[in-house]
């Protein structure tokens, strides 16, 4: 393999701090990922060099700024393989891109009695806004179960579609069991009955391949600052004949094409769900991300994580009294644990002061805290920068929290 | 001993630790050895907002003095707040109204302290002013 992860760390210049003295292990990727100097440059280049506001003047910056940021917009169509660059709506993240769809579907196509089905798996940002639809609606929510190693279970999914469901949307890689999901399956399932299908993609497009066509989903998105862009930036990819179909989410300048008092008319795709000036910078810079991840290659990306998983899981389950919670066939970059009786939080205090960053708490997942009897989680989670002999630090600390805590 | 003078006592006694592990070590021992609160002071009412460990503290107003009691299902949190009992407990209104928790930054753990949103120790110390306020009103008032 052609991986050479030393080259890589360096070019992450975060990866040289130390933590409490100790040098800084990361393992807290899930919740965002470390930015590469080539995604810092575009920053830094784009204030120095080419602010203006896009989509607005004649001028030579903002022409410059435009082409760059609708460049941007066309590496994210290739990058999940759309069909058109329209159909790529830059959004803040995924929270953003589902309280839009939410609001923009929900008010076209859902009504009283109609159903929505979410998973067991799903994140508050996937629960609440269509909690608030259904609400609004007086729709309902209808939740795909899981099985104990954190797999859904398609033949109750079966059971649930029906010609009052209006929407299927789950996530695409839990955050907190690291499960991968049959979308493709999900999809094919929903489409048989007409309904559209939204995946939740936050922890999948760092990992792996994502093509919307093959998929065939409706709906996808993605955060940018979990695939190494900066925070504020994510994606909505949406079919155009749904795209157009919907209702704006936001009012404002850049998403209309002319406004009187009496009647606006809409812009047409992508602006019209791009109201106001956007986070140029941000957009830019994502599209600086994606550019840096294929020099190395997703293929090449997914074969060294799978092996980090692996050595990972293999390490922890070696320590006394540590339970791996979600323990799916397929799984990718997250690995959660309960150690004995340990709260969470004196884990993550203790491993704090060797440096190590984990994520530590309910995930923003409490139902499936709930399914599996726990107040809260541990969870490493990887990207290509981490090394086993992190991960060997990692069970180092983990050992030596066991004999501070347990006697 | 006024809080002052608790505080003062609890930054000599963690003057001898110079390693972090045997620090925490200690933290974790004073977190067990002070006395369970009751199932039926784990109310609502009682517990600290915090995201990750779950905090409780009660207080009441004895002979002019606030006497809390407060229990957290983290190791390392119910140390501190066994340290923060031993620093506001049995004190004047004013008195805990007056005093700083300055021991933590002064023991190291002001990390502790920090404004992050999962942090039940912060909040809790926040209560503890909030509750001598409350009693010092009161004693206006009567
Ligand atoms: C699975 C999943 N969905 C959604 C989100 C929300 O992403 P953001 O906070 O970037 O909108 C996260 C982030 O933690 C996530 O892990």
């Amino acid at each position: 393999m052609s991986f050479d992860v030393k080259a890589i760390r360096r070019d992450f210049p975060i990866l040289n701090e130390t933590v409490h003295g100790k040098p800084l292990v990361y393992l807290d990727n899930a919740a965002t990922t470390q930015k590469p100097q080539a995604v810092i440059d575009t920053i830094v280049d784009y204030y120095t060099h080419t602010n203006s506001n896009v989509h607005r003047g004649i001028h030579t910056l903002s022409q410059l700024a435009t082409n760059q940021a609708e460049n941007a917009r066309h590496i994210v169509q290739k990058f999940l393989n759309a069909r058109e660059d329209r159909e790529i709506i830059f959004v803040r993240g995924c929270t953003e891109a589902m309280n839009l769809v939410a609001h923009s579907y929900g008010a076209l196509h859902v009504n009283e009695g109609d159903e929505i089905i979410i998973s067991a798996q799903e994140h508050h940002s996937n629960i609440v806004p269509w909690q608030m639809l259904c609400e609004e609606k007086k729709a309902l929510l209808r939740i795909i179960p899981i099985n104990d190693a954190g797999e859904l279970l398609l033949d109750e999914y079966a059971k649930l579609l029906n010609e009052r469901t209006k929407l299927v949307s789950v996530v695409h890689v839990s955050n907190t069991l690291g499960t991968i999901n049959p979308i493709k399956e999900i999809t094919a399932m929903a489409h048989k009955y007409g309904i559209p299908v939204f995946v939740d993609g936050a922890q999948a497009v760092a990992h792996f391949a994502v093509d919307v066509q093959d998929l065939d989903v409706d709906f996808y998105t993605f955060s940018g600052h979990k695939l190494y862009a900066p925070t504020g930036i994510g994606v909505l990819y949406g079919k155009a004949e749904w795209l157009e179909k919907m209702p704006p989410y936001h009012g404002g300048g850049a998403m209309i094409r002319s406004v009187s008092f009496e009647k606006t008319t809409y812009n047409e795709l992508p602006f019209k769900f791009e109201a106001g000036t956007p986070h140029i910078e941000g957009v830019i810079a994502l599209g600086a991300a994606i550019e840096y991840v294929w020099s190395i290659g997703l293929e090449t990306i997914s074969k060294y994580e799978d092996e980090l998983l692996r050595y990972g899981t293999e390490q922890l389950s070696q320590i006394e009294g540590l339970r791996i919670i979600g323990t799916a066939a397929h799984k990718a970059g997250v690995l959660s644990f309960a150690l004995a009786d340990i709260h969470p939080h004196d884990v993550g205090t203790i491993l704090d002061n060797d440096g190590i960053a984990i994520r530590t708490g309910h995930h923003c997942t409490q139902p499936l805290m709930e399914r599996f009897g726990v107040p809260a989680l541990n969870r490493a989670s990887f990207a290509f920068y981490n090394t086993k002999e992190e991960i060997d630090a990692l069970a180092a600390g983990l050992r030596k929290v066991v004999r501070m805590f347990v006697n | 001993m006024t809080a002052l003078e608790a505080q003062n006592l609890i930054v000599q006694e963690f003057s001898g630790y110079d390693d972090w592990e045997d620090k925490y070590r200690h933290i974790i021992k004073l977190g067990k050895d002070i006395p369970p609160m009751s199932d039926e002071l784990h109310t609502e009412d009682n517990k600290v907002r915090g995201c990750q460990s779950q905090v409780w503290l009660h207080a009441e107003f004895n002979d002019g003095k606030v006497v809390f009691q407060g229990d957290s299902d983290a190791a390392i949190v119910k140390g501190l707040v066994a340290l923060a009992l031993r620093v506001y407990s049995h004190q004047t209104p004013q008195d805990i109204i007056a005093t700083q928790p300055d021991f933590i930054q002064k023991i190291g753990l002001d990390t502790h302290l920090s404004p992050n949103r999962t942090n039940g120790f912060a909040s809790m110390i926040k209560k503890i002013k909030t509750y001598g306020i409350a009693f010092s009103l009161l004693q206006q008032q009567a």
